[in-house]
């Protein structure tokens, strides 16, 4: 019998908007390192006391709701979904950290935001036009429309995930300006050694006969 | 990157247990210490300690190894949690195993690695040896490992490497005892390295030295996903921790040092080792609590890693250099670079 390949975890495309290579590390290698642990324990301490969304009328929430999409090999669990009284899901993900972060990594969240309105309309068959982003630390949601260039990038971001799993080979660090603004960021930095650079230990390594040097 | 304690636990006859989220240690049903579980990274026991059930449970859990360790430092056993190692990474390893060109490549670097940080040691005794002659003498050993390492880009097999590491080490060794106080040399005087038993004083405390290198670097190897079994510069043997031994050989020296400063300040003296009937010398055991002390103290010292750009703990660069290693078994294009000091 041969395995249907493993479905790609929603949270991977975050990881892989943010950096290829951190969502290797996380999904190829199951790198978890502490400060992820940590930042995850806070993003569910915030959903705990985020008031508001249970007290609209005719509104049912559901929380940590399994996802799954079988075309696209998509699982995982919304934070929050909304069901609207005709029945309509609405995905609300929880965010740490602020609203106002750059756009390219704000665009990590809506990616995934989207990948979860998929898995939505796969399972209801009812349509998800819309989601939001629900950032801890500015206590604002900001609305996402899921449209046609969201969902297609839903799909080739899948699409290489599966690739790299298949491959098994750990994507590059990020170089110049994007390692510059990301890297600081990132909970795997330890672990993925950003600063011991291709170049730099091919330097290291012209040098590693010479006792002079 | 924190430096998280290893517990070491030398007293003959301990008793450790789970006590919420502490470990206890207890001798005759009196406690003795309290540690805070999120505070370990590994507990190491001595000879003849016992443990709890409970607690092995929960080190499991937590991710924080339980290594046992004869009286003299030797390994004996190693309880991993369920997610340890890398299946992947260790099905790189062992295709590199098979890579002739990585293979000699990285035993290589293993190898410089260790000869640069022992002629750094040579260096300095030379620029503080109390006499000319002395001094002359440790310069000339440490131009041999120059030689050495120069001479190792030329060596086309394991063996050859193996063969000017040999020489190396002897060379350097002979001049380890010049680094000894003049008036312990008589005591600490060491002919070559013997191990297995060790026969001399500053044998049997480097053996014990290194088998605490040893010890982390077998759990840095682990942490980064590695086997630590498979090695490239050390043979392949049922038993052995080749690739350990490969990361620990740039180790040795920072050992070696520890040994030396021991020695030289007189932390250790001769009643501190026992010579056992026919030659074989160990360390008496309060002098093991001394050595373990003085280890995790210098684990403590701030180390600038020149690939890194960054200063950290000597504690923490066995789990640097092993994620390197992973990096170089990954990525079979990166070379494997050693730790060497300035
Ligand atoms: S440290 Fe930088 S390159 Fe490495 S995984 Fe994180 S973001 Fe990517």
């Amino acid at each position: 019998m041969v395995d249907a390949p493993d479905p790609v975890p929603l949270s991977a495309l975050q990881h892989w908007c943010y950096c290829p290579r951190q969502c290797g590390l996380i999904h190829l290698e199951q790198a978890f390192d502490d400060n992820l642990h940590t930042l995850r324990g806070q993003a569910v301490h915030a959903r705990t006391d985020q008031p508001g969304v249970e007290t609209a009328r005719g509104v049912r929430v559901e929380r940590a709701l399994p996802l799954w999409h079988d075309a696209l090999g998509l699982v995982g669990k919304s934070d929050v979904v909304e069901f609207m009284p005709g029945g309509a899901p609405y995905p609300v993900e929880y965010k740490h950290g602020s609203r106002h972060k750059a756009p390219d990594i704000a665009a990590c969240d809506d990616l995934q935001l989207a990948a979860q309105a998929l898995c939505l309309e796969h399972m209801t068959g009812q349509p998800v036009p819309e989601g939001a982003l629900y950032y801890a630390s500015s206590r604002r949601r900001r609305v996402v429309a899921i449209g046609a260039e969201l969902r297609a990038q839903v799909v080739a971001t899948a699409q290489a995930i599966r690739q790299m799993l298949a491959s098994g080979e750990l994507p590059p660090p990020l170089a110049g300006e994007q390692a510059a603004r990301r890297c600081k960021g990132c909970s795997l930095i330890d672990r993925c050694q950003p600063l011991a650079t291709r170049a730099g230990l091919d330097a290291a390594r012209q040098t590693l006969f010479d006792p002079d040097a | 990157m924190q430096l998280l304690n290893t517990l070491y636990v030398t007293l003959e006859g301990a008793w450790l247990r789970l006590d919420n989220d502490t470990l206890r240690v207890e001798v005759e049903r009196e406690t003795r210490l309290r540690v805070p579980l999120h505070h370990l990274s590994a507990v190491v026991c001595f000879g003849h300690v016992g443990l709890s059930a409970p607690l092995m449970h929960r080190l499991a859990d937590e991710g924080i190894a339980l290594v046992l360790l004869d009286d003299n430092g030797r390994y004996k056993a190693r309880l991993e949690g369920a997610m340890s190692g890398n299946v992947l990474l260790r099905q790189a390893q062992f295709q590199r195993l098979a890579d002739a060109t990585f293979t000699l490549d990285t035993a290589r670097a293993c190898v410089a690695g260790k000869i640069k940080n022992c002629r750094q040691v040579l260096q300095r005794g030379a620029r503080e040896a109390k006499s000319e002659q002395e001094a002359a003498a440790l310069t000339r050993l440490a131009d041999d490992l120059a030689a050495s390492l120069r001479a190792l880009p030329a060596a086309d097999s394991l063996d050859a490497l193996r063969g000017v590491e040999g020489e190396a080490a002897r060379q350097y060794f002979s001049g380890l005892n010049l680094l000894v106080r003049p008036d312990q040399r008589a005591a600490f005087t060491m002919d070559g390295r013997t191990r297995r038993p060790p026969r001399d004083r500053f044998n049997a405390l480097l053996s014990f030295l290194y088998a605490m290198w040893m010890n982390d670097c077998r759990s840095a190897l682990e942490a980064a996903g590695l086997d630590p079994q498979a090695g490239f510069l050390h043979a392949l043997r049922p038993g052995r921790a080749a690739l350990a031994l490969d990361l620990m050989e740039e180790f040795r020296p920072w050992a070696d040092r520890l040994a030396l400063t021991l020695i030289n300040r007189s932390q250790l003296n001769t009643h501190d080792f026992a010579v056992r009937e026919g030659g074989a010398v160990t360390l008496a055991p309060d002098a093991r609590k001394t050595v373990v002390v003085a280890f995790q103290e210098r684990k403590k010292d701030e180390i600038s890693h020149p690939l890194l750009a960054q200063t950290l703990p000597l504690g923490l660069v066995p789990l640097v250099q092993a994620r390197l290693m992973a990096r170089a078994v990954r990525d079979s294009a990166a070379p494997y670079i050693p730790f060497v000091t300035k």
